[in-house]
């Protein structure tokens, strides 16, 4: 997707592959054919640049062709470069800017909490740890603590990088599980590339009542692609058709552990 | 022209004064009896900004956010997308002023039905000078594609304008004011969104005037009238989407064409009138507003005075520009 689209974000969606495989096919109940389903879970990206993971994920899961994830950031394209809701169903948002996702799934978390008595549907978020920078991010944590939005699941993408360099380099995080538990949260803290322990993290948060619940998801940036793991480098572009060839192969066979039919094309 | 009819006592001693903002409350509170979707969230101002009517008769449904007006508007944006029709509001310095890329992704490009209620706009807020002052929001959203932008001219057509928006569909900003302020209509004055309305007609120059600013015109093409002038008086309260018909028919009348507004000039509501006067009628354009400057303590009526935007400021700029400028006719 990345290669055909020539720029995008490498890193970020390598490193969420598996929150999202258990996102869409464990976590969320959702129906790709009736995207607007009263009953649905409620899903929205925070950090828009990681994009191309959930529309691989939205593809696999039905809500449309696989082929069409090829037209990525072209012109005329339902996935945009930075998703808009209004283009392609079965978004709940629109984001790019960091920041916002996490005010607007408590905004729907809250009306399902106090407006709605809707008891059994939930909301998620996923949440970049750079992206925990933004002033707009603590004023969301503080809102969702008050009102102990306890239908509201976040993840945080705890990779380490941002664009200038590592976290802790940038802007210091840590004491990141202290300053989330200060502000009201739930806190679970997991191998982000261990499916089960994201499900079952995803099960315990909606088994806590009385508060909102954020889960600290340790990731690989570029996860599977040796040459781009833990490379900051990698945040913010995209690979060229021989290292997307590279990659692929890699991803594809496990790093030479497994054979795979497509794997030398 | 539509029959437009106006506070009978408009121009006594004793005309009925109120804040536009008051309206807001009451229209707001009138909303949400007609419609359970409505929703009201505030920063920590709901008696400043008049919300406390609506959340005194629908606490379930009013959201303290406290001082944070980004989280303000993309609460409300999440809100927009589980049915409901949130209403947020602020000093219009903080809200459109703080969370201005807020509004622009989670609820303009997102197209969701965010009303955004700036109160405190214009130099008439008076000694919590410039910082406080807002004068720049009507140019912040009026540039927002999807953004419906409205500065009504009264505390009666502030009730009509949130009823209207409140069933629009659309993300909205509503522009209030602090101080109490001459009722120019009546309870039967038509408002409609997208509608501008002539208030009296003349044959020398039109002037436009958005908000509180219109009340200021009709003063001034009374006083006008006593020397002569002919000034057709239009209140814009809706500055977009602009009423292009109506402003056009009167500046092919009139050949000239004064703007008035509590707000910087530059892409306000003046901008937006030459930006179409030049485009399909180019016309003898004086703006009338905050010259590229910002406010300063002072009371209201200083300020006004000071910043030439009260009656006698305005008939003084409307005889210079008659003076120097000749009608403009055109054939289109």
């Amino acid at each position: 997707m990345l290669e055909a689209a020539g720029s995008g974000h490498s890193a970020g969606p390598l490193g969420l592959a598996d929150i999202f495989a258990a996102l869409y096919f464990n976590i969320l109940n959702f129906d790709p054919r009736n995207p607007d389903w009263s009953e649905r879970d409620v899903f929205f990206l925070s950090n828009g640049h990681t994009i191309p993971v959930q529309y691989a994920a939205m593809a696999e899961a039905g809500y449309f062709d696989k082929e069409e994830l090829l037209t990525l950031r072209k012109f005329g394209s339902r996935l945009q470069g930075h998703p808009e809701r209004e283009r392609l169903p079965g978004l709940e948002n629109t984001s790019g800017p960091l920041g916002s996702g996490l005010s607007q799934a408590a905004g729907y978390a809250y009306s399902l909490q106090y407006l709605d008595d809707s008891k059994h549907r939930f909301v998620y978020t996923v949440m970049g740890d750079g992206e925990l920078n933004e002033g707009n991010i603590w004023e969301a944590a503080m809102f969702a603590g008050k009102y102990k939005l306890s239908q509201l699941v976040a993840f945080i993408d705890r990779n380490n990088i941002q664009i200038d360099g590592s976290t802790e380099d940038v802007m210091p995080l840590e004491d990141l599980r202290g300053k989330w538990e200060a502000f009201g949260w739930h806190v679970l803290e997991i191998d982000g590339h261990n499916i089960e322990s994201v499900i079952d993290a995803a099960s315990m948060a909606r088994a806590i009542t009385n508060r909102p619940s954020v889960i600290i998801a340790h990731t690989i940036p570029g996860k599977g692609v040796d040459f781009m793991e833990y490379d900051y480098k990698w945040h913010g572009v995209a690979p060229s058709a021989d290292q997307a060839k590279q990659a692929l192969l890699k991803l594809r066979t496990l790093d030479g552990k497994i054979t795979h039919e497509g794997a030398g094309v | 022209m539509s029959h437009y009819p106006l506070n009978p006592d408009l121009f006594s001693d004793d005309v009925a004064m109120e804040p536009i903002r008051a309206g807001f409350g009451r229209g707001l509170r009138a909303a949400g009896e007609a419609n359970d979707r409505i929703v009201a969230l505030c920063a920590d101002l709901t008696e400043s900004t008049q919300m406390h009517l609506f959340r005194d008769a629908f606490p379930k449904r009013f959201i303290e956010i406290g001082v944070a007006e980004q989280n303000l508007v993309t609460v409300a944006s999440g809100l927009a997308r589980a049915g409901k029709i949130p209403f947020t509001s602020s000093y219009a310095a903080f809200s459109p002023g703080r969370n201005w890329e807020q509004i622009r992704t989670t609820a303009a490009l997102n197209n969701q039905p965010v009303k955004i209620i700036g109160s405190h706009a214009g130099v008439s807020v008076g000694p919590d000078g410039a910082t406080h002052q807002m004068l720049e929001d009507i140019t912040l959203m009026r540039v927002l594609p999807n953004m419906v932008v409205i500065a009504p001219g009264d505390s009666i057509e502030a009730e009509k304008a949130t009823r209207a928006i409140a069933e629009n569909g659309k993300p909205s900003y509503l522009r209030l004011a602090r101080e109490k302020t001459p009722v120019l209509s009546v309870p039967e004055s038509p408002f409609e969104i997208g509608k501008a309305y002539v208030l009296r007609e003349g044959s020398d120059i039109s002037l436009l005037g958005t908000g509180t600013m219109t009340y200021q015109l009709l003063k001034a093409a009374e006083s006008l009238a006593e020397q002569g002038i002919s000034a057709e008086v239009v209140h814009v309260p809706t500055i977009k989407p602009l009423d292009n018909q109506t402003i056009l028919v009167s500046a092919r009348k009139t050949g000239r064409v004064l703007t008035a507004e509590e707000a910087q000039v530059n892409g306000g509501f003046g901008g937006a009138v030459a930006e179409l006067l030049s485009e399909q009628l180019p016309t003898p354009l004086k703006r009338v507003g905050m010259q590229d400057r910002f406010g300063e303590s002072g009371t209201p009526n200083e300020l006004l005075e000071y910043f030439g935007l009260t009656a006698d400021g305005i008939t003084k700029d409307v005889t210079e520009f008659i003076q120097n400028t000749s009608q403009y006719h055109q054939e289109y």
